[in-house]
Formats: C-alpha cells, sequence, structure tokens
C-alpha cells in the first residue's frame, strides 16, 4: 500500500485529494489529509464582513464533508516534517509516515511580527480582515465609527489575495458615500510597493481608480513600528502617517512546522520547481498552493490552476514518469471597486494583467480590467461554484494556462511607473 | 530590453535600466551605476551588494530586504540609510540584478 499524506485541508489541499483519489486505486494507494482544525472557511467573503456584517451568510463549512470518499481526514497539529525519514510527526507525540508529501499549509497573518502591532490600540483602532475574528471586530467599530482618518496598509509582500486591501480602500469609499459621511473621513492607501498595484497596467489602472474616490496613496511605505500612543505607523525611513482607523494586512507567513522542519525560506515558504511544484531537495516533496515560494500571487485561483496541473503530473510521477505538465503561473481575481461593480485581472509569471474579455475571448460575459455589474454578480456566485464544483474537484468551464486570445498588450502604451531616475 | 552604454562598456539593460545579464557586471560598473542614482559605495554597500549578488547565484532570485537582513545580517534600517527610499530597488540596480519581483 502506497501513502499519500497531504498536510493542510484548505483550498489547494482539499483539491488534491478530491482529484487524486478517483486516479489512485484505492486497494493501492491510501490518503490522508491533516488539518488543525475542523472547518474550512470561504476567505474570500470575510472582505465583506466589515460593511455588511448581517448579509454574509455562512463562510464555514466542515472539512470532512468537502472530501472525497475514502480520503481519511486527521485532525492534528503537525510538529514537524522529517523528510529524510518520510515522516510527520505531530503536537501529540504521533507520528505518520508517507511516500509522498504535499505541503499545503497556506499562509497565515501574522501581526505579532511587527512592533507594537498586536498593542494596546489593536482590535480598537488596530484591525486586520483577514481573519473572521478581525473583519467581525472591525464591523463592530465601523457601526459607530464618526470619521476621521482611515489608513488601509501592506505591511509587507507577498500577502495572499493581493488586490484584497485595495478593495477594501474602495469598499470603504463607497460605504461612506453611502452613509453621507464621506466628506469626515480621509482614506490614505500605505504599500511597500511603488505604486496601487506590482503590476505596471493593472497599477496605473487601479491608481487611477484611487485618484477618483480622492483615496491618497503613500507608495514605498515599509513599516517599522505602530506607535499606540500617538496612533501612528513609522516607517524605517522614519515616515509617519496619523491614524484614527487603522486597518492593516500584517506579513503572511507559511506555518511555523516549515520552519521547525528547517524547509522554508525566510517566511516559512516552501522552495519548490515553479512549474511542476516538486522539491529540488526531496523528489517526493511537493508544496501547492500558499504554502509554495511560488512567484505569483497567493490566491485560491492559482491554487486551482496548480492543482490541475498537478494531479496530471502526478499520476505520471507515482508511475516513474517524468513531469510533462507545466504550470504557467496563472491567476485570475476579482477587484471589488464598491457601488455594485468590479474588475476581473487575469495574469502568469510572464504576462502583466490586461484589458479583454474572458473565459470567451471577445465575448465575455466578463470583463477585464474594467468595471462592469456583471463582474460583482460573477464575484459573488463564485462562493457556490467554489463549495460546489472547485473543491469537489470538477472541472470549470475555463482553461487552465493563462490565455492571450481576447487580449490588448496595451504594456508598451503605458509608461512604466517608475524611470531610471527614480530607482 | 536593450543595450546600453555604462561606463564605455555595452551591457543589456531591460526597459528601466536594470541590468539582465549577470556576467556582465563589474566592480567598476557598480561605481558607475551607482554614480547615476546618485550614491558613493562606501565599504558597507559593498558588503550588501557582494551579499545580494551571491545569494541571487545561489537562489536565482533579487532578495528582499527580509532576506537580506535575515540571512545577510545587514539591519532593514540600515539598509534604508545606505539605499534611502527605495532600498530593495537601488540595491539591485546597482548590484546588476534584475528588479525585485515585489511579488504579485
Amino acid at each position: 500500500m502506497k501513502r499519500l499524506l497531504v498536510l493542510g485541508a484548505g483550498t489547494a489541499g482539499t483539491m488534491v485529494v478530491n482529484k487524486l483519489r478517483p486516479a489512485l486505486a484505492r486497494d493501492e494507494w491510501s490518503i490522508t489529509v491533516v488539518d488543525q482544525n475542523l472547518d474550512h472557511h470561504y476567505q474570500p467573503a470575510y472582505l465583506f464582513v466589515p460593511f455588511h456584517p448581517a448579509s454574509i451568510g455562512k463562510v464555514s463549512r466542515p472539512r470532512q464533508k468537502l472530501l472525497a470518499d475514502g480520503v481519511d481526514f486527521v485532525v492534528r497539529e503537525v510538529d514537524r516534517v522529517l523528510p529524510d525519514e518520510n515522516l510527520v510527526r505531530f503536537g501529540d507525540g504521533s507520528e505518520l509516515g508517507y511516500d509522498f508529501l504535499v505541503i499545503a499549509s497556506g499562509t497565515v497573518p501574522r501581526p505579532d511580527q511587527t512592533e507594537g502591532m498586536t498593542g494596546e490600540q489593536w482590535r480598537r483602532s488596530v484591525f486586520d480582515f483577514y481573519t473572521l475574528e478581525g473583519a467581525t471586530a472591525l464591523g463592530e467599530r465601523l457601526k459607530t465609527w464618526e470619521g476621521g482618518h482611515l489608513v488601509v496598509h501592506i505591511t509587507e509582500m507577498p500577502i495572499k489575495c493581493p488586490p484584497a486591501p485595495l478593495e477594501f480602500a474602495f469598499l470603504a469609499d463607497a460605504h461612506f458615500r453611502e452613509l453621507g459621511i464621506r466628506d469626515r473621513v480621509d482614506i490614505t492607501f500605505v504599500t511597500p510597493l511603488d505604486g496601487a498595484f506590482t503590476k505596471p497596467v493593472a497599477s496605473s489602472q487601479l491608481g487611477d481608480m484611487l485618484k477618483r474616490r480622492e483615496i491618497s496613496l503613500e507608495p514605498d511605505f515599509y513599516i517599522e513600528r505602530v506607535d499606540n500612543e500617538a496612533k501612528t505607523i513609522v516607517s524605517y525611513d522614519e515616515r509617519v502617517i496619523p491614524f484614527d482607523l487603522l486597518v492593516t494586512v500584517p506579513v503572511n507567513m507559511g506555518a511555523e512546522f516549515i520552519a521547525r522542519s528547517r524547509m522554508g525560506d525566510e517566511l516559512n515558504y516552501v522552495p519548490v520547481d515553479r512549474h511542476t511544484f516538486v522539491s529540488p531537495k526531496w523528489n517526493n516533496v511537493f508544496a501547492i498552493g500558499d504554502a509554495a515560494d511560488l512567484p505569483t500571487s497567493k490566491a485560491g485561483s492559482v491554487a486551482h490552476f496548480a492543482v490541475e496541473t498537478f494531479a496530471k503530473n502526478f499520476i505520471l510521477h507515482t508511475q516513474g514518469r517524468e513531469l510533462p505538465h507545466s504550470f504557467d503561473g496563472h491567476a485570475n481575481c476579482f477587484v471589488e471597486s464598491g457601488g455594485g461593480k468590479a474588475m476581473l485581472i487575469d495574469f502568469n509569471y510572464d504576462t502583466q494583467p490586461l484589458p479583454g474579455k474572458y473565459p470567451i475571448p471577445g465575448v465575455g460575459p466578463l470583463t477585464l480590467l474594467e468595471e462592469s455589474r456583471i463582474n460583482h454578480w460573477g464575484k459573488l456566485m463564485f462562493r457556490w461554484i467554489y463549495w460546489n464544483a472547485l473543491l469537489p474537484g470538477r472541472r470549470l468551464p475555463v482553461p487552465t494556462a493563462m490565455s492571450m486570445a481576447g487580449k490588448r498588450d496595451i504594456s508598451q502604451d503605458t509608461k512604466s511607473t517608475t524611470s531610471k531616475e527614480e530607482v | 530590453m536593450g543595450l546600453s552604454s555604462i561606463a564605455g562598456h555595452e551591457v543589456h539593460v531591460d526597459q528601466e535600466g536594470f541590468m539582465t545579464v549577470y556576467d556582465e557586471w563589474s566592480d567598476e560598473l557598480a561605481q558607475k551605476l551607482a554614480a547615476n542614482i546618485d550614491l558613493e559605495l562606501t565599504e558597507r554597500h559593498w558588503e550588501v551588494l557582494r551579499f545580494i549578488r551571491r545569494d541571487f547565484e545561489q537562489q536565482g532570485e533579487t532578495p528582499t530586504l527580509r532576506r537580506v537582513s535575515n540571512t545577510g545580517g545587514i539591519p532593514i534600517k540600515e539598509l534604508f540609510d545606505l539605499f534611502p527610499k527605495k532600498p530593495a530597488k537601488k540595491m539591485a540596480y546597482i548590484a546588476g540584478l534584475p528588479k525585485p519581483a515585489g511579488c504579485v
């Protein structure tokens, strides 16, 4: 009996086991997935919690119910992986051996990593919205908040769902307009990046969207500490930004057991081949989804496209064959822009987000890099797709590899956001 | 992508002037690149440059500030003193490495 062990029953881990279970004979393969808790959260819903807590609906389901028949689910905390012994040791001292290991333990916000972030203002005037507790607490605070300086802040890249802080700023703008108090709120978007987003065309488009909403942009801001007394954030080069309400995205890091296992980089992400997800050190160890150190977005869509490639490869790998399929870094994300609209971006390792139509070139119905109502409905509908098609491992009617069909390459028209003089 | 003439040498650079061929770099070029952005290189600058060149060679990627601090042992605060305002980009620019991915 061969043993496949998957660490993490989130988006990537759940899809991996659900794709592989039907493909691997039950009398030859056992599949076990481990997680530290019982519930699977639909994290994209967190974004809306601070503004419309009542209409959020159910954001979680029991992990067990999302797993295919014939997959063993174990709830236990991983202490460490011993990759030279093909063994995983748990916090309670128990162990599980494996023939193949897939690390899919994701990434988590770590406010404890920034001086002062979890100080006395934490969850009073300093909030995160990347956890359900944080988003809920922020919703409570917003109910009675009467205005002032709202600072939306990214601590360090990479972060899970990179457009989310921008979406938060757009939704906050719309929210305060709806309440009729927008004139009493000034919003500043503070980022370590040199513009609103990472890639030039999207960055310039999203930068314009900030401007139109009178949201100021503070780029190249690398936070050193939160000053709880003065209610300011201070950068390493001693810029000081005051806040009445700070909504921050803390440093995101991979699981601590990866550090204990000495398998990760300085943010606990596992180095793997960017096209096949296999570890360069141990050829029976893979990392997929946010846990991997891939140079693309940390997002469910990436996990989805990655698993499609991984599952096909893995079956061949178990037969001792080469890994013929290659992941291109494909990601797409809905970007909620407020007022019932959203835009959609679609990109990969080599090609930045460009305007066009998706998924059918020239037709859509979704529009790329442009706000529309149908994109917003697409975003809302996606929750159903996530639970009912994506996680069960059904094939979605969208291509795995990114396509240039129907896109306009305007990257040459858009001036790069920096020039040599500004380096 | 294109060729640029720096200190009398033809080197490959990207649209923003970051060198794209690792082996075309030299100490002399670094001085010139630093002068382009109004920096004079001290021994401490050279320590950073040597670390990030070596790290790139081993890892295949321009290291982040966090990595230079954790692995290279030069505190982030000091990196901001040495390469004001945009240390990650300035270090890469002078060291002849690709612009840091900044991630997506």
